[in-house]
């Protein structure tokens, strides 16, 4: 399905994929529409002609005020729907579960750690100790685990070139699985409504080979930027990440922001804060008099809930 | 002092004020939109002073008379529908040019497909159906008006209000820019602390508070007041379909009221149902306010249906073929909308279990939808078919509903949601089904009972081209937005980044321009049919040939409906009286007639409703709770006076009904050839006689 050969610009939707799960959706799109048209096609052909042929004006058909039955039109009329529908079905319910976004796509999946801000992504790399900013980077060829979730409102990450969407929401995770099989530049957005910036919440997703991934996660690794409590508090409030650079004193700095991971424990503390907190206007990010300074997040080490595993 | 009175409302919460103090693009058009209510308001007083029509519009408010609830619900819905009109094409003209930024800004933006959202919903096609519904249901089952006439004017009185607050938040304050959805933790207190979401969640909730109530009366009514004979299996399409949508309404409406009334404890008593923090799950809202929303969508298209099937057998004729298949269609549409709500969040992050079970569920009701166009397509076959308005609808109705059916198909399978959801796709889509679905079958409603109830038809080539500009400004409008969103355009963007969506947002936006001049031509129609009423006058009653008992009154209906109710053998009993030669038979005994007396018990449960919802938007507490207490008061006090009735005597029924029967009797009637020609007096040859 997929043609490694072809050189994207960039795949802006699920109609150049670049993973199997965007190529079966799209696969699965085209059966189901074909299939559909079995039961569609016949009102495009026939309203044509009947139309034709029982027009007033000129008919050539038989007027047959009272006829209202016929059994076995019944039997077609009601039967090639519900044959239809159970070819569909049991379509729908085989690719559900195949391409559940909680399912992994292959062994030791990269964890990646996404938190949604307002009009932001921040990207965290556990085990490689990196955080970016509004770019999502991929070696080629290796499962990627995404858990997901938001210091805002709810959002909606969305790869269409690649997975598809689930939602992120605050003081819970939602995980979306995936895998790229070719090398390229994808792009990412949040699709739910978050207000007034919400248009420009898009980020890009590089899939890269193996060597270009190591070098662009040790570049990041040696970023004099560090993730911590404070300069988080900075990147919660609202903006597109561009205009977050001024706050964190690098506003002359090209290119998305690369971050060091000053706390790895950086995304169990926001999603504790909603268990610990009574949120105020000052210290809920995307709340107009947000503070940065009146919005610590808990130190406690957080217990996740069942089935909300790390 | 002033913070006791006026709340949080000031100076500048007027929009007028903050056009002059700072005049943009924005703040100007806002600001014309919200000039235009005092200033229509002021040039209506003064036509009402001028022709002396003061008194006439008391009587037409206070009137518990179904129709002329009816032609109320409908007049509210065309005004709000110019609003959504008009807010659609502001909509579609930025985007045609929001490549990295329209002409508005993004809080204006996000208002708009607020408003048009909650607008077109709630205001425009509820109000019309309900009118269609209220209009014709009663003379379908031939009822002289409905089980709780005073109830139903107070469900029109609430529906008014909820509207008023809509209006209102136009000229003070803002609306909500949370979507017609309106999804907290967005619309929560912290995040969104103005006026908007409190605006949003009174209008809807007083208005749906009004739709149970209808949902109430018309299921009473129909169960209740059907006439001698007139037994189920024996309704009108129309009448089945209304009893559907009165049930759902009975059942879909409170999951909404109570959502909203959740959200407003978290917003105005910091409670925390909805909230980030302190346990509330916000998942809790999507899914009470889908539970509402899926049935919701038959709740609008079920009654379209029915008016599909009326155009099917009229005007083509002929019986509707497969009756009870499309009874039972409609009956398993009714319980199917109910075990789907889930399919609106299939990205929410449940069990691919759960997911697939709605998507199954939801492809269930592909089934019946199906089986009813099979039936009308059959219903054409081996007729007689006229190319009129109503007609051209059923056409238009047929091809592109289709086609949103087909979307709808696509959309439900949970793998593809994951990639459309949220997408220009399922704007396309929903769209694709309100506007030929719902919106076609309640133009194509108006045309056939407009002579109905006010003696002349509407003209029929100005009709006609009507309908055809809203097929072309719908198709030229929304069928772009499938390609947009398969190309990953989300909706609620007020500007995009990608320069290939541009010629297909052009192409959209000159659509909306059409759907824009249809709307002009609905008004032009009406206009000149009046200016030629006297030309297009069907005193009969009959103009299209009608097959159920509506069609067996006179046109205007007397108030009175049916001079004696009358009995019922079979389907379509006028159809069959006419083919019997029975039609028209004088009638040997008159009774008195009760009917029901006018009362303002409507109209005061409107201005407590508004004056409610308006002093707990802008925090005055004074206000809030005198019309709370005002509106108990007038309920109880109404509760103890017995509803008026006043009698029309026999004598004067006998000598209209008996002049009315006499002469078409002695009428010679029109074939349908001059179904459209001023010789068309509402006295119809039947086509069973007359047809080659």
């Amino acid at each position: 399905m997929i043609d490694p050969s072809t050189n994207l610009a960039i795949a802006e939707s699920f109609l150049q994929p670049m993973g199997p799960v965007a190529a079966d959706q799209l696969r699965h799109l085209k059966i189901v529409t074909l299939l559909t048209l079995i039961a569609v096609v016949p009102v495009m052909v026939s309203m044509p002609w009947i139309l034709w042929r029982y027009r007033r004006s000129k008919p050539t058909g038989e007027y047959r005020p009272n006829w209202e039955s016929n059994r076995i039109l019944e039997c077609l009329m009601w039967g090639v729907p519900i044959a239809v529908v159970a070819l569909i079905g049991v379509n729908l319910a085989i690719m559900t579960f195949r391409l559940d976004p909680y399912k992994e796509m292959g062994k030791d999946p990269l964890q990646v750690q996404a938190i949604g801000l307002d009009w932001k992504w921040i990207f965290i790399y556990p085990k490689e100790g990196v955080a970016l900013v509004d770019e999502l980077v991929v070696p080629e060829g290796r499962a990627v685990e995404l858990t997901l979730t938001t210091d805002t409102v709810m959002q909606s990450l969305q790869i269409s070139a690649i997975v598809g969407q689930i939602y992120a929401m605050p003081a819970m995770t939602t995980k979306l699985n995936f895998l790229a099989v070719k090398q390229g530049e994808a792009k990412g957005m949040n699709s739910q409504f978050t207000g007034k910036e919400f248009w420009k919440q898009k980020f890009q997703v590089y899939s890269v080979s193996k060597e270009e991934y190591a070098a662009r996660m040790k570049k990041a690794q040696s970023s004099d930027l560090a993730l911590t409590a404070d300069t988080y508090a900075i990147l919660a409030m609202q903006g597109t990440s561009e205009e977050a650079k001024k706050p964190l004193a690098i506003e002359n700095r090209q290119g998305p922001i690369e971050m060091v991971l000053g706390d790895p424990k950086i995304f169990q503390r926001v999603l504790a804060r909603y268990m610990v907190d009574d949120m105020t206007p000052e210290s809920q990010p995307g709340s107009p008099s947000y503070d940065p300074k009146k919005s610590p997040l808990p130190m406690v080490s957080y217990k996740p809930m069942m089935g909300m595993e790390m | 002092m002033l913070d006791a009175i006026f709340g949080r409302l000031t100076w500048d919460s007027i929009i007028l004020v903050q056009a002059v103090e700072n005049p943009n693009i924005n703040t100007i058009i806002t600001a014309s939109a919200a000039a235009m209510m005092p200033v229509g308001g002021v040039m209506i007083v003064a036509l009402l002073t001028w022709m002396k029509w003061w008194k006439p519009l008391f009587e037409w408010l206070t009137s518990v008379d179904h129709k002329k609830i009816g032609t109320m619900y409908i007049i509210f819905a065309v005004i709000m529908l110019f609003r959504g009109v008009v807010e659609g094409m502001l909509m579609r003209a930025n985007q045609a040019v929001g490549l990295d930024g329209g002409f508005l800004s993004s809080n204006h933006f996000n208002q708009l497909f607020t408003t048009h959202g909650t607008n077109m919903i709630f205001f425009v096609a509820m109000p019309f159906l309900f009118g269609l519904i209220n209009i014709v249901v009663p003379l379908q089952i031939g009822a002289r008006d409905v089980a709780f006439p005073r109830l139903n004017q107070i469900s029109l009185g609430l529906t008014a209000a909820g509207g008023f607050l809509f209006m209102i938040s136009l000229m003070v304050g803002e609306f909500s820019t949370g979507g017609w959805t309106g999804y907290p933790s967005f619309t929560g207190r912290l995040v969104n602390p103005g006026v908007g979401p409190d605006y949003y969640i009174l209008a809807i909730a007083i208005s749906g508070i009004g739709s149970t109530l209808t949902g109430v009366n018309f299921s009473v009514t129909i169960y209740k007041l059907r006439t001698a004979g007139m037994s189920f299996m024996r309704m009108p399409l129309f009448t089945w379909t209304a009893l559907c949508t009165s049930i759902l309404l009975i059942f879909a409406m409170p999951p909404l009221t109570a959502c909203c009334a959740m959200l407003g404890l978290d917003r105005f008593l910091g409670f925390h149902f909805f909230t980030n923090d302190m346990g509330g799950n916000l998942m809790n809202f999507i899914n009470l306010f889908w539970m509402f929303g899926h049935p919701e969508v038959y709740i609008l298209v079920l009654p379209a249906f029915g008016v599909m099937s009326e155009i099917a057998s009229t005007y083509s004729g002929k019986r509707l073929y497969g009756y009870t298949s499309i009874v039972a269609a409609t009956m398993c549409i009714a319980v199917l909308s109910f075990t789907v709500w889930l399919h609106h969040f299939f990205t929410m992050g449940q069990s691919a279990t759960v997911n697939a079970a709605f998507g199954v569920a939801t492809l269930l009701i592909a089934i019946p939808t199906g089986v009813k166009i099979y039936d009308w397509l059959a219903t054409l076959w081996g007729g007689r078919i006229r190319f009129t308005a109503p007609m051209i609808y059923l056409c238009g109705f047929f091809v592109l509903f289709t086609i949103g059916g087909l979307s709808g198909v696509v959309l439900a399978s949970p793998t593809l949601d994951y990639q459309l959801h949220n997408s220009q796709f399922l704007v396309a889509h929903f769209h694709n089904v309100i506007i030929p679905g719902v919106l076609f079958g309640i133009l194509a409603g108006i045309h056939i009972w407009f002579p109905k109830i006010y003696g002349f038809r509407l003209v029929e080539g100005l009709s006609r081209i009507t309908a055809f500009l809203w097929a072309i400004g719908f198709i030229l409008a929304f069928m772009p937005l499938y390609q947009t969103g398969l190309m990953g355009m989300t909706r609620r963007t007020v500007a995009y980044e990608d320069p290939a969506l541009v010629p297909w947002m052009v192409v959209s936006g000159i659509g909306s321009l059409i759907l824009g001049l249809a709307f002009l031509f609905i008004l032009l129609t009406i206009l000149v049919s009046v200016l030629n009423r006297k030309k297009l006058m069907v005193p009969f009653g009959d103009p299209w040939d009608g097959r159920s008992l509506e069609w067996a009154t006179p046109a205007p209906t007397p108030e009175w409906n049916f001079a004696v109710l009358p009995k019922v053998e079979c389907r379509d009993a006028f159809a069959d009286a006419k083919a019997k030669g029975t039609a028209y038979q004088p009638i040997g005994k008159y009774d008195d007639i009760e009917m029901p007396a006018n009362t303002y018990y409507g109209f005061i449960i409107m201005v407590m409703a508004s004056g409610l919802g308006f002093g707990l938007v802008w925090h005055m507490w004074w206000l809030a709770i005198a019309s709370l207490l005002g509106a108990i008061a007038t309920a109880i006090t109404y509760a103890f006076m017995p509803q008026k009735q006043y009698i029309i005597p026999a004598a004067e029924v006998r000598e209209i009904d008996e002049a009315w029967r006499r002469a078409a009797r002695e009428g010679t009637g029109v074939t349908r050839d001059d179904e459209c020609k001023e010789a068309n007096k509402g006295l119809a040859i039947p086509a069973t006689i007359t047809n080659p």
